[in-house]
């Protein structure tokens, strides 16, 4: 590092590859390579000893094969016929899947929590804290699989909504509460449906260009337009009206017991739920001291400047804690939803078909290619980690404090 | 004027009133009641929900814990003696609490040794967490990992007595060197320990009885025993690693940056159950043929590499966090790279990351539950397995579990804590 102290310009010696700096960072870094590369060969060779005296290659064509085994819950059409491929694919769809599901209701609940904990209701803030400590010290593993045991175990089955004595029933006559799964009714798409959703979109972006025009009219003027009611009613009232009148296209599809179980609707089978509830209420509690913390960053020197400039409790919070709150929440809660994606490959404890556990699972068991499984698999978790570490990058970049 | 004036007064008092009590409202329990809970009709609202939560959960919990069965031997028995009350059928815990703590095939009579080994562990990290303990301890915490191997592996005390010399004597050569050059100090305590422990390997067959316990092989640890084994040794392992990855990654030598790099962020992105798997299954294909590593051995360094990534990112943040005046500073006094990492850089860097390698060890402990997926029995992989399988207690799932869930949260919550003290501690001494 520091060259300057060493003028002297004579012969080189070897004992200068140790002793002197300028050469000994090489010397070192020269030292690692050869160790490196010693490691990898060594592992290489070994690699290639054992595939041959295994009689085995490396090879991708078992994605190709017929994967020969179902799956409880896809989106995407599948059946045993089809091949490895497609397994995996189902396989990932069902992870983005439950790890979407799971970062909605973690941060619902975390902002809820977080927030509840600095209430100044001191039963209410003391239940959070015990919500908070009871969920984060217990592993998430524990909590799938007593989630899972509360779905399959608990929960009535099927035919216990039988006949005129049942002993369960229908919340609403919509939703049902099995040990096979919960059971919600599905939207279905009448003729017409389309211009219905079409209207939702358009009043969504008339929303927008509504607010902003209320800003610009805020920032020209001194105007202030009420934003709070208007929003709803853009929101709601042109789609009601159009829903009305195309003739109510869109209708719900309840399920319905016949047979042995219950038909129509969407089944959410047991492994979804209790995966999704356990990484929700786990990740929550993680969440809650991320925006605690991030709430509590913002110094109270900042609540009273504004409260001082006059403004309302609202705006207080809303345009001069929150954006500077939000500056330290977010990025902890996007490491937890990289948590939560790959904690949803604990989804093979409770047999949902995650990537884990069609790639990494069954399609492994089957065909015995260890290797590619895990490297494919390895190679999805990264694809997803990098590139959300990739976005949080430029967030940071963007929200990180501008100094002179 | 004054003396109209003086004339209307017919009384002067001349002495002050007693202090009178405040109100009752604005004193003692009801103030605080009245701040905390009742301060506005939506506090009063959420405060009534709290207490219906409350009263909810522990109407349903309190009976099922206060009305529970201890001593029956199976399920059936215990439905019976509960003759639909309600209660929790805690007799499995009673019956099955040997294996539930050590597993299924620990030998039966052995069960002292892991037990002792925990004990002794209290004792071996009091120094390191407490510093008011006296420093003479830090000899038990030297010794303690070749004790607690010999305890719970068994075997002969010979072998870890040979790693003990060996690691002394590598130790005191690097020691004698260590003033003149950190890196050849380094070299020549590992190559100097290697040689003492291979030849002292020439002597202990030899001698294989004395003082022998029964030796139980590593597929016969089981229960929260193994998640000890596994939480400590892969803590105390990735420590090191993580500093010296951290360092590398702080480094600015291009290519021991590079290696670094993609090793942290290569660990960081993928779940630990796809490492797991790699112990079980891939890592066997890049040993020499032959080599016959037990899983245990595999999933040791497998998890003691994950939490080594995350121990150096953490270790990363207290390096970046130290001011640049440090390193500038330690550079001024002459010290060089090794020297100043060593008495300046990393004593204060590490302080700092205390909290946040607690926060790493704790979910380490709690990550330890995922071998149960590779099929080890660990404390969930025996609930799952064994107990719940069993015809005897197929079906207490909740006793089960909460004793599960109890045993994980005392022991974070534990730690959590101490790391929260610690930080407070820590704070004081800067202000």
């Amino acid at each position: 590092m520091t060259t300057m102290s060493d003028p002297q310009q004579g012969s080189f010696r070897l004992s200068m590859l140790l002793n002197d700096t300028r050469y000994r960072s090489y010397t070192f870094q020269f030292i690692a390579l050869i160790l490196l590369i010693a490691l990898m060969a060594f592992l290489g060779i070994n690699l290639v000893r054992n595939l041959a005296s295994a009689g085995l290659n490396i090879s991708y064509e078992f994605l190709n094969v017929p994967a020969g085994y179902d799956v409880q819950q896809t989106l995407i059409d599948y059946n045993s016929q089809s091949s490895n491929l497609r397994a995996a694919m189902v396989g990932i769809i069902n992870t983005l899947l439950v790890a979407f599901l799971a970062c909605v209701t973690a941060t619902i609940l975390g902002v809820i929590a977080g927030v509840a904990r600095l209430s100044k209701n001191w039963l209410v803030s003391k239940l959070m804290s015990v919500y908070v400590e009871i969920f984060r010290n217990i592993p998430v593993l524990i909590w799938i699989l007593m989630i899972y045991t509360l779905m399959t175990a608990v929960l009535p089955a099927p035919n216990a909504f039988r006949g005129d004595n049942a002993t369960s029933s229908m919340l609403f006559d919509a939703f049902a509460f099995t040990n096979r799964g919960v059971y919600i009714p599905a939207p279905v798409w009448g003729p017409g449906s389309m211009i219905v959703v079409a209207t939702f979109i358009l009043s969504i972006i008339a929303v927008i260009f509504y607010r902003r025009y209320a800003v610009k009219l805020l920032f020209d003027t001194g105007k202030l337009l009420p934003t709070g009611w208007p929003t709803l009613a853009i929101l709601v009232v042109p789609t009601l009206l159009m829903f009305f009148i195309m003739g109510r296209p869109v209708g719900l599809d309840y399920p319905a017991l016949r047979g042995f179980n219950f038909q129509g609707g969407i089944q959410i089978g047991a492994p979804l739920i209790a995966l999704w509830l356990a990484l929700s209420v786990y990740t929550g509690a993680f969440i809650a001291e991320n925006v605690r913390a991030g709430i509590q960053a913002i110094s109270k020197g900042q609540t009273e400047a504004a409260s001082s400039l006059g403004l309302r409790p609202k705006r207080v919070m809303n345009l001069v804690v929150l954006p500077q709150a939000l500056r330290v929440i977010i990025p902890p809660l996007i490491s937890q939803y990289l948590n939560i994606t790959k904690n949803s490959s604990l989804a093979i404890a409770v047999g949902y078909a995650d990537i884990t556990a069609t790639l990494g699972g069954i399609t492994l068991n089957q065909t015995g290619r260890a290797i590619e499984c895990v490297l494919l698999l390895m190679l999805f978790y990264l694809t997803i980690s990098l590139s959300i570490s990739a976005i949080m990058n430029v967030y940071n970049n963007n929200v990180s404090l501008r100094e002179r | 004027m004054s003396d109209t004036h003086a004339q209307t007064v017919t009384y002067v008092r001349d002495t002050m009133l007693p202090q009178a009590a405040p109100p009752s409202t604005t004193q003692g329990p009801v103030k605080w009641m009245r701040e905390s809970l009742f301060s506005s009709i939506p506090y009063t609202i959420l405060t009534i929900a709290a207490i219906y939560v409350i009263y909810v959960v522990l109407s349903g919990f309190l009976p099922w814990l206060l009305g529970g069965v201890w001593t029956t031997s199976n399920i059936r028995e215990c439905r019976e003696v509960l003759d639909g009350a309600s209660g929790g059928c805690f007799s499995v815990l009673s019956e099955r609490w040997n294996q539930l703590l050590f597993g299924i095939s620990y030998p039966q009579d052995g069960y002292w040794r892991p037990t002792l080994a925990f004990i002794l562990l209290f004792v071996a990290i009091a120094p390191v967490l407490f510093s008011s303990v006296p420093r003479k301890l830090f000899i038990v915490t030297g010794l303690y990992p070749f004790i607690a191997f010999w305890l719970i592996w068994g075997g002969t005390i010979l072998v870890p007595l040979a790693a003990l010399l060996s690691i002394a004597a590598g130790y005191v050569v690097y020691s004698k060197l260590v003033k003149t050059n950190f890196a050849a100090a380094l070299a020549a305590g590992v190559v100097v320990a290697a040689v003492i422990w291979v030849i002292l390997g020439f002597i202990t067959p030899s001698l294989s009885g004395l003082f022998a316990l029964e030796e139980v092989a590593s597929r016969n640890m089981g229960g929260f025993m193994l998640n000890m084994i596994l939480g400590v040794i892969c803590v105390s392992l990735s420590l090191p690693l993580g500093i010296v990855l951290a360092l590398g990654r702080q480094s600015s030598l291009p290519i021991i940056k590079l290696i670094c790099v993609v090793f942290i962020e290569f660990i960081r992105g993928v779940p630990l159950i796809t490492l797991l798997f790699v112990a079980n299954v891939v890592l066997a294909y890049f040993l020499p043929p032959g080599t016959n590593f037990d899983l245990i051995l595999r999933v040791i360094i497998m998890i003691t590499m994950f939490a080594s990534a995350y121990i150096a990112e953490v270790i990363r943040g207290g390096l970046a966090a130290l001011p640049r005046g440090q390193y500038e500073g330690a550079e001024s006094l002459g010290l060089d790279y090794a020297q100043s990492m060593r008495l300046i850089i990393l004593p204060q860097a590490l302080k700092i990351s205390i909290p946040g390698i607690v926060n790493v060890a704790v979910g380490l402990f709690k990550d330890t539950t995922l071998v149960s997926i590779i099929s080890m029995f660990d404390l969930v992989g025996m609930i799952r397995g064994p107990i719940l399988a069993s015809t005897d207690w197929n079906g207490v799932y909740w006793e089960l579990w909460g004793f599960a869930a109890l045993l994980f949260f005392v022991v974070c919550y534990g730690i959590s804590q101490y790391s929260q003290w610690l930080e407070r501690q820590l704070q004081t001494e800067h202000r």
